[in-house]
């Protein structure tokens, strides 16, 4: 009796594992799929490298890429000084209790739904950045990479409190005992043990930052053009598929957010590859 | 006896309510005996007599369901035309390929015109039609140009799928360039937030949006108003439709016939537009 049990359990978990991880493959073939007639017709690079201007038949995502590449890389740079100060607060400066309740609320922080910190960044940081460099509306690349950094920083922090916990504590107390300052310690000791982690929080952070539609939504102003500086307003690639799934299903435009999809997907898929292999490498050198 | 005297007001109440409410409802006496749900969507222009008119049908008939969701005209074609619900509004006459392929009944309910808006702070309130296209080509970019602030001009438009951007770009910009500078706001009410935070921002909306919150702008010495669009003298003007996938049936008529009826007519003046006859 047991033995049948066992059998039809594991044949169940085995079917659920190939469902969900061809579901995965499924996803991207019907991307592929669905925007074959236009990456044949337009070609997938063309695609790639052309402007956005349905009416004069070009259905380029160019100005999505460079949009999603500037907002998410600057809302690293806003994220990762945040981040690295907030995790060595956590991990070594503060006492206990204070450390203990810090790192409780930043997980809260993590769980916060993204549409409040765009609803908070368009009444308070849109007016003030408008108002700041008098130029432009305050929806722009800026605003939302600062919205954006603030939203990436928990899970961040979180990863390199984790990378810090994991250091021995005898490294640490063997500094200390040569007289080390904190600086120093930091410096010398913590960051160059926790280089690894940090790296993959701040990939994971990443691709948060990239998957993320409505703040980009909300707080980038949507224009298809390539942003000139921090100050214009761009749209990202999640951003153009909220806005183009409402055209047509058979026309060009609503094929094109599949080209976007395929993109998406394909970077999501480096950033875990890179994830996977830099923790093996890790696991190797342990 | 203390707790029954307390629930018998109660009960001879509702009681009361429940006999009387029907003879109250008027045109909602089609209702009665009805149950069930009813999905709505697409055109964010209807958005608001959508949601009175439902209000009031389920007050009437708690049995009824109606849910409204919005996205644009042109999800409410695509969606009324797979199956997702069962009304679809646009702010455009569906194409007649659009027609042919889902089969559409279309309704038209209301006239609807297209403003466009500024901040109610900014001094210009008055635009001929060229300046208006010049504005929206990026030809004219700071306010100062017309008599306003020295301050870069901020456009807002809708996504290509929104019938109220198809309307103003076919009659108010004579399918004239937008620029790419153009910010994309995805509804009516988002252009709205969107105009009221900006005072350096112009953008277009349904005539039966604008409220304090927005000024709207003359256009060749017309205000877009209910009267001007409906005298004819405010040109950027629209059907209001609601589209059904063949003839509509049951919950659906009846709701279709409710728009048309007195108080569907009522709720549609109050919220801005003019009731077709």
């Amino acid at each position: 009796m047991k033995k049948i049990g066992e059998l039809v359990a594991e044949r169940t978990f085995l079917l659920s594992a190939l469902a969900s991880s061809s579901i995965t493959v499924a996803i991207l073939a019907f991307m592929v799929f669905m925007g074959l007639p236009l990456m044949k017709q337009a070609g997938f690079y063309q695609l790639l490298v052309k402007p956005w201007a349905p009416y004069q038949g070009s259905f380029g995502i160019y100005p999505m890429i460079v949009g999603t590449g500037c907002i998410s890389f600057l809302s690293l740079v806003v994220a990762f000084p945040l981040s690295l100060g907030c995790s060595f607060l956590i991990a070594t400066i503060a006492p206990k209790p204070v450390s203990k309740g810090l790192r409780r609320l930043i997980e809260l922080m993590t769980g916060i739904p993204t549409v409040i910190y765009g609803f908070v960044g368009i009444f308070l940081l849109v007016p003030y950045i408008r108002e700041l460099f008098r130029s432009g509306s305050g929806l722009c690349v800026l605003t939302a990479a600062l919205v954006l950094g603030i939203m990436i920083t928990p899970t961040m922090t979180l990863f390199f409190c984790d990378s810090f916990d994991r250091i021995p504590r005898s490294y640490l107390t063997a500094a200390e005992a040569l007289g080390a300052s904190r600086t120093q310690k930091l410096l010398y000791v913590i960051l160059p043990c926790a280089k690894k982690g940090m790296l993959n929080g701040v990939i994971l952070a990443l691709g948060r930052a990239v998957g993320d539609t409505l703040v980009a939504l909300m707080l980038a102003g949507n224009s298809v053009r390539v942003p000139g500086s921090v100050l214009e307003p761009a749209r990202t690639l999640t951003a153009h598929i909220a806005l183009v799934i409402a055209a047509d299903y058979e026309s060009p435009e609503f094929r094109s957010i599949f080209a976007c999809g395929v993109v998406l997907y394909l970077f999501t898929m480096m950033v875990t590859f890179l994830v996977r292999y830099l923790s093996f490498a890790e696991g190797r050198r342990d | 006896m203390r707790r029954i005297t307390f629930i018998q007001p109660v009960l001879i109440v509702s009681i009361l309510l429940a006999a009387c409410l029907p003879a109250f409802s008027g045109s909602l006496d089609s209702f009665q005996g009805e149950k069930g749900e009813l999905k709505i969507s697409g055109g964010t222009a209807h958005i608001p007599v959508m949601k009175e008119a439902a209000r009031r049908i389920m007050m009437a008939n708690p049995e009824i369901q109606i849910s409204i969701a919005g996205g644009g005209s042109g999800v409410g074609i695509k969606q009324v035309g797979e199956g997702l619900v069962d009304i679809g509004n646009s702010g455009r006459k569906a194409t007649d390929e659009e027609i042919g392929r889902y089969q559409l009944k279309l309704f038209q309910w209301a006239i609807d015109g297209v403003g466009p808006v500024v901040n109610p702070e900014n001094p210009v309130k008055a635009l001929t039609k060229d300046q208006m296209k010049d504005i929206f080509a990026g030809k004219v970019n700071n306010w100062k140009m017309l008599g306003g602030e020295d301050r870069e001009i901020n456009i807002y438009t809708r996504d290509e799928a929104s019938g109220t951007r198809a309307v103003f770009w076919k009659k108010g910009l004579d399918k004239g360039a937008i620029t790419s500078f153009a910010h994309v706001v995805v509804s009516n009410g988002a252009m709205k937030s969107a105009i009221a935070q900006d005072p350096y921002g112009i953008g277009y909306v349904s005539v039966g949006h604008i409220d304090t919150t927005v000024a709207p702008v003359a256009l060749d010495g017309v205000v877009p108003t209910i009267e001007t669009v409906q005298d004819g003298a405010y040109k950027i003007a629209r059907g209001l439709y609601s589209n059904t996938r063949g003839e509509p049936v049951g919950l659906t008529k009846k709701f279709i016939d409710f728009l048309y009826s007195p108080d569907g007519k009522k709720i549609i003046e109050s919220k801005g537009f003019i009731p077709v006859r």
